[in-house]
């Protein structure tokens, strides 16, 4: 009796402590051995992240010439005012938008300079004054009676940061300054609107955060155009000779890049790198066959063909890429003996003044006619140098519309000064950077909550030390690059956007994040139940057993009890 | 009377005029894409599998004609039909019965082919998930404009695709590849096809928006393939990818046929099996896509209006003394091969190394063995 007493307690004590050691020490090594490693990561300041707050602010300094104040308005100057604009997008993103103006009069040299006979001439002599920082405008206002402008245009657009504003006639009349303000305000606003950032830019630069934006049809055309915001560029240039027993082609394209599209990109330098090569095929066809135009007597190319020129030839383009960036491809197509000239006309019927068309995030093509080289007596082949000037001129036109420099049409009044040598004004470059830095932002921001809503929900993926770098250095660099933008700095805040961007990407992007460990739960419970259920069933058994014992021992007492 | 009606005739032509104008102009903003790219994967291997390689190599051919550049195209196969050794005409894939059409040939671009095609490098393509040693012929560089036409075909189940016979894909994954591709905005417009048995199962768990999503047949429904070849042996083609090639011989770059016509292709008549199609996700009306929206690549054209009036003479560029010499060095390839040196080698000497544990254990057995059977005394003449 006492040896069944004591196997059954030995049994007893054996069965609690298997119990006991399979749930202190199993279970928890089982369950460090099968969790996946997952580095920190800032999750409350992405998702802080994640409402975005963009303010934007510029300085604009309005500059009224002699002639257009009164002199008890003068006293009142110099004076400061703030303008805020709130512009919700969505629910998730806001934007404000800030102008610091700064009301003063002109100084002496100022006012020599705008006594310059030419509105060129007075915007050459102006910036050789004063250098306005990134981001900032000068507005000088002149009086109406001065003949800087022609008749039909209010405002004159420099090449530098500087416009000059016709004033109105009754802005002089006596009135406090508050009126005179009140009556300078709009059309300071529509040069704003013009030079520095709007909301229809600004807006279709977010994109990738507010995806069905209905914009303007303008807006939609230049999203479609311009290539997204990129960490560099590769631009190719190419001579397409499909007849070389006609023509024996020579054009200097490392000159015509140096000396006409280099100034644009080093310009461009703060914005992206841009690398470029060139080449030359032969034997390249277009692949439409143009239509001889007996009126014009030329060969014609319609609107409608143009759609189809560019697929065959794009499988003959190499590509000398070894990165995954973006490829501008600019060709330079000159007929063959055959079909010369060879002109393009739009949908109208109307001849295209550069004979040359461009294709939204591809490139651009012009074609070259060089029948008017061929002398009385041409001796094929015949050799003709390529006036690169005049080509360059189309492709530099082609290049600033495909990357988002080119504003769309000034409203009516506005006269903007022609291209400078370098190609870009510098508050085009000041768009640009606006436009470039809040669309960086927003597409860094959502990588980054994306990324981070990802890794939540899947619990299966390994986040690796490097990838949790990675994102605390995008949600840092995130943080101070709106900080910036509030603050005014453009430069600054285009460089903490762009080292945002490549960090988001490059976490976002990371092979190591790939989740092949779809299991769903039927094929777990298939995994685990072979190997802990024949282990787990006598442990429950026995335990049940126990408890049972127990409880009628339990029960005994009781009845002993009573 | 007549005057009249020529009177009218005349005025509705200019009007009609205006309004194709306005349609032209509208017809650049509706698709809202500016390139295309196409995603073709053939799942199966093996030589009874010739079909999965045709009906791929068929689309992909397509493709091209349409328009689609290969450096637009990522093309994944097994690529073992060609010059398998039970193909009787090596080097050829024919898609068509009695040898018609021969879909291989040396233009063809296959990006992933043999034991590359997984479902990891799948989702890692569609995904942009790939190690930073990738040329740019494997990845899927699309962004927020293209327009992506993805095509699988292969041996599927309800819910799952397999990969050449030894792992699968399924429905959920593929979801949330897509979702993936959305999050970072890598496609403007989605055009799913599927050639599988069950296949409507794969596109069942979609919920990403701007997907359209072909299948062969609905979920218990086998797809079945179209003709067999008597002198090749196998089947060439599926009829879903047989009529759906059919219907695209008619598609030039410049037609205007729209989606409703493709949904309409191999009824169950022709098909055996029902094909089914999947547009809730899509944000457009069908019957507003057109057919080369996805399967062709029809640029948006602009005219240059303005130049930058550009003077000055070229600057020829200078060469400095330095780098002028480096310029001058010419190129010339690596050696080659030196055929001739190997084949006329003498074997190399080896150095002697003892016998290793396998010929060890041999020889032990043997002796054992041999002691065994003719007893201990004999060790003696041994040692």
């Amino acid at each position: 009796m006492a040896t069944t007493e004591v196997e059954r307690r030995r049994g007893q004590l054996a069965a609690l402590s298997i119990a006991v050691v399979v749930v202190v020490v199993g279970v928890p090594l089982w369950w460090r051995t099968t969790e996946t490693y997952r580095a920190w990561l800032p999750v409350s300041q992405i998702l802080e992240l994640a409402k975005l707050q963009l303010h934007l602010s510029a300085d604009v300094e309005v500059v009224f010439a002699r002639g257009t104040v009164t002199p008890e308005q003068q006293k009142k100057f110099p004076l400061t005012q703030t303008q805020d604009e709130e512009h919700p997008v969505d629910e998730e993103t806001a934007l404000r938008y800030r102008y610091e103006t700064r009301y003063r009069t002109a100084t002496v040299m100022e006012e020599d300079a705008l006594n310059k006979p030419t509105a060129a001439e007075a915007d050459l002599s102006l910036h050789t004054l004063s250098e306005s920082p990134c981001g900032s405008l000068v507005v000088y206002v002149i009086p109406e009676s001065s003949s800087l402008l022609p008749e039909d245009v209010n405002v004159y657009v420099g090449q530098r940061r500087t416009a000059l504003l016709r004033g109105d006639a009754q802005m002089r009349a006596g009135k406090t300054l508050e009126q005179l303000l009140a009556q300078v305000q709009p059309g300071i606003k529509r040069v704003l609107q013009v030079m520095s950032f709007n909301h229809a830019d600004i807006t279709a630069a977010l994109s990738d955060r507010v995806r069905f934006n209905p914009g303007s049809k303008e807006s939609i055309a230049d999203s479609m155009r311009a290539f997204k915001s990129s960490p560099g560029y590769e631009i190719t240039f190419s001579l397409l000779n499909p007849d070389p027993k006609s023509h024996r082609l020579h054009w200097d394209i490392e000159g015509a890049v140096q000396t006409f599209i280099q100034p644009l990109l080093k310009k461009l330098s703060p914005v992206s790198n841009f690398s470029i090569d060139s080449q030359t095929l032969y034997y390249a066809m277009l692949g439409v066959n143009p239509r001889f135009d007996t009126g014009l007597s030329a060969f014609t190319l319609n609107a409608d063909s143009l759609a189809h020129v560019i697929n065959p030839v794009e499988a003959r383009l190499g590509s000398n890429a070894a990165s995954s960036n973006p490829v501008l491809n600019f060709l330079l197509y000159v007929p063959d003996a055959h079909h010369s000239p060879l002109l393009i006309q739009d949908h109208k019927k109307q001849e295209a003044p550069s004979n040359a068309f461009h294709s939204p995030r591809w490139g651009g093509i012009m074609v070259y006619n060089v029948d008017s080289f061929y002398g009385p007596e041409p001796e094929f082949p015949v050799d003709i140098d390529i006036n690169m000037a005049k080509v360059m001129g189309v492709f530099l036109a082609q290049l600033r519309l495909l990357l988002g420099v080119q504003s769309s049409t000034p409203p009516p009044g506005f006269l903007i000064a022609p291209c400078s040598r370098t190609g870009l004004a510098d508050w085009e470059l000041d768009r640009l950077m606006w436009s470039r830095s809040v669309e960086n932002v927003a597409t860094a921001t959502t990588t980054i909550t994306s990324l981070a809503q990802l890794l939540d929900q899947i619990g299966n993926i390994v986040i690796n030390d490097n990838i949790a770098q990675q994102v605390s250095s995008a949600v840092t660099s995130l943080q101070l690059a709106v900080a910036e933008l509030e603050a005014g700095n453009l430069g600054f805040a285009l460089q903490y956007s762009k080292e945002a961007i490549l960090a988001s990407e490059k976490a976002f992007f990371d092979p190591s994040l790939l989740h092949l460990l779809y299991f769903p739960d039927d094929q777990k419970f298939a995994i685990y139940i072979p190997l802990f259920l024949p282990m787990c069933v006598p442990i429950l058994l026995s335990l049940l057993k126990i408890l049972s014992e127990l409880r009628q021992k339990y029960k005994e007492k009781q009845a002993k009890k009573d | 009377m007549k005057i009249l009606t020529l009177l009218s005739f005349f005025a509705t032509h200019p009007l009609t005029n205006s309004i194709n104008l306005e349609e032209q102009t509208a017809q650049f903003f509706s698709s809202g894409h500016t390139n295309n790219w196409a995603v073709l994967v053939c799942t199966s291997r093996f030589w009874f599998n010739y079909r999965h390689v045709a009906n791929t190599l068929s689309v992909y051919r397509s493709v091209k004609r349409l328009g689609i550049p290969d450096s637009h195209i990522v093309l994944m196969l097994a690529d073992d039909m060609a010059c398998n050794h039970r193909n009787p005409k090596p080097a050829t894939v024919f898609s068509h019965k009695n040898m018609e059409l021969n879909v291989y040939g040396d233009d063809v671009e296959v990006d992933y082919r043999g034991y590359e095609v997984t479902v990891e490098n799948f989702l890692r393509v569609l995904t942009g998930r790939l190690p930073p040693s990738t040329p740019r012929s494997k990845r899927l560089l699309s962004d927020d404009r293209s327009n992506i036409l993805i095509y699988l075909t292969g041996h599927g189940g309800n819910g799952f695709l397999k990969f050449q016979d030894s792992e699968e894909i399924s429905n959920v994954e593929l979801a949330d590849a897509f979702e993936q591709m959305w999050q970072k905005r890598r496609y403007n417009e989605l055009l799913f096809i599927i050639d599988t048995c069950q296949g409507a199962s794969m596109y069942e768990r979609f919920y990403s928006p701007n997907l359209m999503a072909l299948a062969s047949s609905q979920v218990g429904e086998d797809s079945l393939s179209h003709q067999p070849d008597l002198a090749i042996g196998v089947h060439l083609m599926d009829r879903y990818t047989f009529y759906l090639l059919e219907f695209l011989e008619d598609i030039h770059p410049a037609s205007k046929s729209n989606m409703n016509d493709l949904f309409k292709v191999c009824p169950k008549s022709q098909c055996v099996s029902t094909p089914g199609h999947r547009t809730d996700l899509f944000l457009r009306d069908p019957g507003s896509v057109l057919i080369t929206d996805f399967f062709g690549s029809v640029r948006k054209i602009e005219i240059t209006m303005e130049a930058v009036n550009l003077t000055g003479p070229v600057q020829a560029v200078e060469e400095s003394p330095v780098t002028g010499e480096a310029n001058k060095e010419l190129y010339s390839y690596v050696d080659q091969l030196p055929v001739s040196e190997i084949i006329h080698q003498k074997p190399k000497q080896r150095d002697w190394h003892p016998p290793d544990g396998f010929i060890l254990g041999l020889w032990s057995l043997i002796l054992l063995v041999f002691f065994k059977t003719y007893g201990m005394k004999h060790l003696k003449h041994i040692f």
